[in-house]
């Protein structure tokens, strides 16, 4: 059975629960559905923020997303795949991200959820710059972002 | 062909986009980059660390040793800190 996957980049905020609702409404496939959310933080290191903007490419954050997702979707037996991003400016408590992996068990969607944030971490062309009382900055990428994208590449 | 340039990258050279027609000697990622520094101050900064610079050919990530002949869009950015 082939599933397409929901892949969307956008400036709006948008609503978990009714994403979650539109992947599963209706269906009778789908026994479990792991959501992961990334939220904007209100501090880094002790120093409060006043937002970040996210910056991205566009057409290529598109495409590398579409190909983890496919690559999440022929490693494990998915039912169901959204993918949503946020750019632009986004102030503390906001989403930044979302991704819903939907399956008929909870192991391979817990799975596919890690993976794909995993990827998206490492490999998306995305970039945060940080506002805060001393102006604003970009963030410097973590070397433990590339060590967990990889590591899904060993066995 | 077109270079694009995002965040840091962007910022320190001044412009998000151009063409360029660098001569036949460069052949690769590495050789543009290096190409590119030597066009001014604002280029030199934005790859004074070379190994930082990520790099994209047509969309696809690529090292320093791809080949740039036939590339529509070749893009250099920081590493990506999205998710």
């Amino acid at each position: 059975m082939s599933i397409t996957a929901t892949i969307r980049i956008q400036e709006s905020d948008f609503d978990v629960g009714q994403e979650i609702a539109a992947l599963t409404t209706g269906r009778t496939d789908i026994g479990a559905v792991v959501s992961f959310s990334g939220i904007c933080r209100g501090s880094e290191n002790g120093e409060p923020i006043a937002a970040l903007t996210l910056e991205h490419y566009p057409g290529m954050a598109e495409a590398e997303i579409k190909r983890h997702a496919d690559e999440a979707m022929s490693r494990w037996p998915l039912t169901g795949l959204t993918v949503i991003h946020r750019v632009g400016r986004i102030t503390p408590g906001e989403n930044i991200v979302v991704v819903l992996a939907a399956s008929r068990h909870r192991q391979a969607a817990f799975q596919a959820a890690e993976f794909l944030m995993d990827y998206l971490k490492a490999n998306a062309p995305f970039w945060k710059c940080e506002e805060s009382r001393k102006g604003t900055s970009w963030i410097e990428a973590r070397d433990h972002d590339d060590a967990a994208a990889a590591r899904w590449t060993k066995s | 062909m077109k270079v694009k340039y995002f965040a840091w990258v962007r910022e320190r050279i001044g412009v998000s986009e151009e063409s360029v027609e660098p001569p036949a000697s460069v052949r690769t990622v590495a050789d543009l980059i290096g190409w590119l520094s030597g066009r001014g101050e604002t280029y030199a900064y934005a790859f004074e660390k070379p190994k930082v610079i990520r790099a994209a050919i047509d969309h696809t990530h690529v090292k320093p040793d791809a080949p740039i002949s036939g590339a529509r869009e070749i893009a250099f950015f920081p590493p990506m800190t999205g998710g």
